[in-house]
């Protein structure tokens, strides 16, 4: 019996803790299965609208991820503690994650809608350079041995590199001509698109809020592995 | 006081590259050698758009060889005592005008053995200066904020391309959409929105990097 109320008791501490991450699988499973039931408007690309919930929602996730790793990188000039370092270098690899996912589910889109998996439109244009600058990110990171020097220069570079992605996927699509991917030249749409329908906007802002906790979790997890891991090597050497 | 450090720096370092010739030599080696080589691989007249094409990436490569030399030539003991003397943030303002200039006069160089070679095609001939002199703000700017980061690493060529496409991609390809229209007609009202882009990229990269580089500095 004392061990019966003793479990309950964990079980309750537990849930205070972690409710966020019961709460990101909830609305994950409510996205994926009423994503699918919800009516769509009756538009050119008819049931592909709903890879909105997906494929809008994942790039959220994104933002979030690489602002996290923006934010972190600038405590980390403030006050070069190793483990924010640390939270930024995660937040922008699974910040890549959701990026790859993005595109993908774009691809698939756009092969439905426009025919071709890749368009020259400068919204996936900017998308495409954004990831690459990422991704030179995770290469200087590589090439620098010290730790405290890495630490400082890929914390430059991050900020650097963020406030590029936010200019080549945000604004600069906005500015250049029109393209086809919605939100690029005067197309009014912001960068929520508005043209959704109530019944749409039930499913999807759930959805958003979703992957952006999935994306906390996951950056947990890996913050995390890579503590383990380094107290590990400590212990070693 | 900033602007008298400035002016200081950017004399040093024409004086400097003056007195070796070492960068300037090399880059003007590699920039005819390179447009000679498109003029024999290419036999009679070309069309507009490989004219264009071929000249940005021409000019994108020159840019980068020489600009990944700016941090690399001095000696860590040079750069302890230039921390010393002066603040970061002229130092690297001074290091961005010294490379507009270099890039400026290549850019003109290239230009001209590109007509000798290749034929004049511009139409639009203020509207592609225009675009010269913006580009090379820009390679400049962002080629310079790569290379003291690239120095901070270790001094790989390789590092340095890898780090500056990405970024340079989005200021070449509206830097070529601009130099099209200026090859082909007269007109100007088009480009306006191009222009705005080159404009913000610019002075985005250039207030970054005038705000990250005292970090950089300081080991």
């Amino acid at each position: 019996m004392r061990l019966y109320k003793k479990l309950r008791q964990t079980n309750k501490n537990e849930m205070k803790k972690y409710w966020w991450k019961y709460l990101s699988g909830i609305l994950l499973l409510y996205a994926v299965i009423f994503g699918f039931i919800v009516d769509v408007p009756d538009t050119m690309i008819e049931q592909t609208m709903r890879n909105l919930f997906f494929h809008v929602g994942m790039w959220f996730g994104m933002f979030a991820m690489l602002f996290t790793g923006f934010i972190y990188s600038l405590r980390y000039l403030r006050k070069f503690d190793e483990k924010e370092d640390v939270v930024a270098m995660e937040a922008v690899n699974v910040g890549m994650m959701f990026g790859f996912l993005g595109i993908f589910t774009g691809m698939i889109w756009a092969s439905f809608t426009w025919g071709t998996p890749w368009v020259k439109d400068p919204k996936l244009n900017g998308a495409a350079v954004g990831l690459f600058i990422y991704l030179a990110y995770l290469i200087l990171r590589g090439s620098i041995e010290d730790v405290h020097k890495r630490a400082k220069v890929s914390a430059v570079y991050n900020i650097f590199a963020f406030i590029l992605w936010i200019v080549f996927v945000l604004i600069l699509p906005r500015v250049s001509g029109a393209g086809l991917h919605p939100a690029t030249g005067n197309d009014v749409t912001p960068v929520l698109p508005m043209h959704m329908d109530s019944g749409m906007r039930t499913v999807f802002y759930p959805a958003m809020i979703g992957w952006i906790l999935l994306g906390c979790w996951i950056l947990q997890l890996r913050i995390r592995i890579r503590r383990i891991k380094s107290k590990f090597n400590d212990l070693l050497t | 006081m900033l602007g008298k450090e400035i002016k200081y720096l950017v004399g040093k370092e024409i004086r400097l590259e003056l007195k070796q010739k070492y960068v300037i030599n090399g880059i003007l080696l590699y920039l005819m050698s390179t447009i000679f080589v498109t003029y024999l691989a290419f036999e009679d007249i070309i069309s507009v758009e490989t004219w264009n094409s071929l000249f940005w990436i021409i000019l994108l490569f020159v840019a980068v060889n020489g600009i990944s030399k700016s941090f690399a030539q001095e000696s860590p003991a040079r750069h302890l005592y230039y921390y010393t003397l002066a603040s970061p943030q002229s130092i690297v303002l001074s290091k961005i005008l010294y490379n507009l200039l270099l890039m400026t006069i290549l850019s003109a160089l290239a230009f001209l053995f590109f007509m000798l070679l290749m034929g004049n095609m511009v139409v639009n001939m203020p509207l592609f200066l225009l675009a010269l002199l913006l580009g090379s703000l820009g390679l400049s700017s962002i080629l310079t904020m790569v290379a003291a980061i690239a120095s901070r690493a270790s001094q790989n060529f390789s590092l340095m391309a890898i780090l500056s496409f990405p970024i340079v991609l989005p200021l070449l390809a509206t830097l070529m959409k601009v130099s099209s229209t200026a090859l082909r007609n007269l007109e100007w009202s088009g480009n306006t929105g191009f222009i705005v882009i080159l404009l913000t990229i610019n002075g985005a990269v250039i207030m970054l990097a005038y705000l990250l580089f005292p970090y950089l500095w300081r080991d």
